[in-house]
């Protein structure tokens, strides 16, 4: 799938997910090569957040497997998933209200594998969390709780990395901001798979993209492979002479 | 100087109160649970005391750390096997099945004891108290109960707020899908809260059963006075718990000066009171910590 011989960390074979009646995500494949940045885009309702929540865990697919490095993880449940290296900074970053911004932090270090991150690693890459580490984590500005889930999802050492929906809710310079340390995180040998709505900032930082319509693929490779009609044409579902605003 | 006297016993059973209520404000705020059987299961703390002081031939406070262990244990496979597949199945489910337990609990006891009040008596202890001036005796055991209340819920708010485990318990309390993608198996959190509110509350059964007598339906009284505690001192504080107890204790034994039919329906008074004035109790949990 691949089409090289680069190492995959994560395999999805026709992955399924339904939800009740309606099928979120249908025969879904894909390959993540290890140490790179890998995009899901896709409109609203394309099944990006449910192909995610899946891998980390949080559905149970109908069908196909997902496969970390090897072993089938398919069927673990999603605490053991973080245990083998799976974390998932979900959407709308869910942090617990009721602890303080470093308690948030702390509490991704309850199943940690050993590794790099810790606290202090943490407060170097974050500079101003140290100065609001006792603050409620509900008090935080939407890019500021980003980067504490983030952080929270690092404490556990994952071998790779799932960011939903970066982008939704914060305003762009926060999400420059956010994606200006995903180098960082890829030198430490992490490999990040996010989903994003916004093409031109997926394309930005990803070394390969995947597009969903209505839960299928219709569109995967680097991003420099293809014109930004083709694109539009794989996120909208159309022929790329159509206007693309008709879609939505 | 009555006056006096019946607020400080008041105090002191309120003391009693919070035990009781502790383990019910613990569950509701980790689970969002309300434990229709907490009162019944207290009764079976007692009874299981009942029975094995007298054929173990060991001090009866080793009877009672075997007691309170083996409720923990009770309260951790309980809500792994029973409360949790409830939990599951809707927000009814397990205020029904607590209920079903509840029944169930009364009439083992029943069938086990028969309806006959039960007491545990320790010898001196039991009966011995601290003449403070000549209106004012305090007994040990009360002493000895509120001292057990104040520490149980000292310890239990301690662990919560300083201690990983505490952390983890109040991530899960906040958000469980959340917990379980920073690795937490949310079910087993879940076990070992209700493992300590089974242990708080099977020390109120062996207080209760020192401090009056037991019988199979004792259970719901005390049920409805730990929920009355919770709800005036305020949802999710332990320490507003310990003083909705004492509120109600005082208004049990002041009730009582009253008239001595009083003392039963006082406390509920001022429960709807405070419902009515504050429906949020005295010291609601605060966002921030």
């Amino acid at each position: 799938m691949t089409g090289s011989g680069e190492q995959l960390l994560l395999e999805v074979d026709t992955l399924t997910v339904k939800h009740a009646q309606l099928t979120a995500v249908s025969e879904v494949s894909l390959g993540v090569p290890a140490g790179s940045v890998f995009a899901v885009i896709g409109a609203n309702g394309a099944g990006k957040s449910t192909l995610l929540g899946a891998i980390a865990g949080l559905n149970r697919p109908s069908g196909g497997r997902i496969i970390l490095e090897g072993q089938d993880i398919t069927r673990l449940s999603c605490p053991k998933r973080v245990e083998l290296g799976v974390s998932l900074v979900p959407e709308g970053r869910r942090l617990f209200p009721s602890l303080t911004v470093e308690e948030n932090i702390l509490t991704g270090a309850y199943r940690a594998r050993p590794g790099r991150w810790n606290l202090s690693r943490i407060y170097e890459m974050f500079p101003w969390m140290p100065g609001r580490r006792r603050q409620s984590a509900a008090q935080l500005s939407g890019g500021e709780q980003h980067a504490v889930a983030i952080a929270r999802a690092l404490m556990a050492n994952p071998r790779i990395l799932l960011i939903d929906e970066l982008s939704l809710g914060l305003a762009p310079i926060v999400v420059r901001g956010i994606y200006a340390s995903l180098p960082a995180l890829l030198e430490s040998g992490l490999t990040v798979m996010l989903v994003e709505q916004d093409v031109a900032q997926a394309c930005s930082v990803a070394s390969r993209i995947q597009c969903l319509l209505e839960g299928r693929t219709t569109l995967v490779g680097g991003p420099t492979e293809f014109t930004t009609a083709e694109i539009e044409a794989a996120y909208f579902g159309m022929s790329a002479a159509a206007p693309a605003g008709a879609a939505s | 100087m009555t006056l006096l006297n019946a607020v400080i016993q008041g105090v002191f059973l309120g003391g009693l109160l919070a035990l009781f209520a502790a383990g019910l404000s613990l569950l509701f705020g980790v689970m969002g649970v309300l434990n229709l059987a907490h009162g019944d299961i207290a009764i079976v703390a007692g009874y299981l005391a009942v029975a094995l002081v007298p054929a173990l031939h060991l001090p009866a406070l080793w009877v009672f750390l075997i007691v309170v262990g083996v409720l923990m244990v009770c309260g951790y496979l309980v809500q792994r096997l029973i409360f949790q597949p409830s939990l599951e199945s809707g927000h009814l489910t397990p205020l029904l099945v607590t209920l079903g337990m509840s029944v169930v609990i009364e009439n083992l006891l029943l069938e086990i004891f028969t309806a006959n009040g039960h007491s545990i008596s320790i010898g001196t202890f039991t009966a011995g108290s601290v003449q403070v001036n000549p209106q004012i005796s305090l007994s040990y055991l009360s002493v000895a109960i509120l001292g057990t209340a104040v520490l149980a819920l000292g310890a239990i708010q301690m662990g919560l707020s300083r201690t990983k485990l505490g952390r983890i318990v109040r991530a899960v309390a906040d958000d469980r899908d959340a917990a379980q993608l920073v690795g937490v198996n949310y079910r087993h959190i879940f076990g070992l809260a209700a493992a300590v509110a089974f242990g708080t509350v099977a020390l109120a059964g062996l207080s209760l059963t020192m401090y009056t007598s037991i019988s199979p339906t004792s259970g719901p009284t005390y049920l409805i006075y730990g929920f009355e505690a919770v709800v005036i001192g305020g949802l999710g504080s332990l320490w507003g718990t310990l003083a909705g107890g004492v509120v109600l204790g005082i208004a049990v034994t002041v009730g009582v000066l009253i008239s001595s039919n009083f003392g039963a329906l006082a406390p509920h008074l001022v429960f709807l009171a405070v419902l009515a004035i504050r429906p949020q109790g005295f010291f609601p949990r605060r966002v921030t910590t």
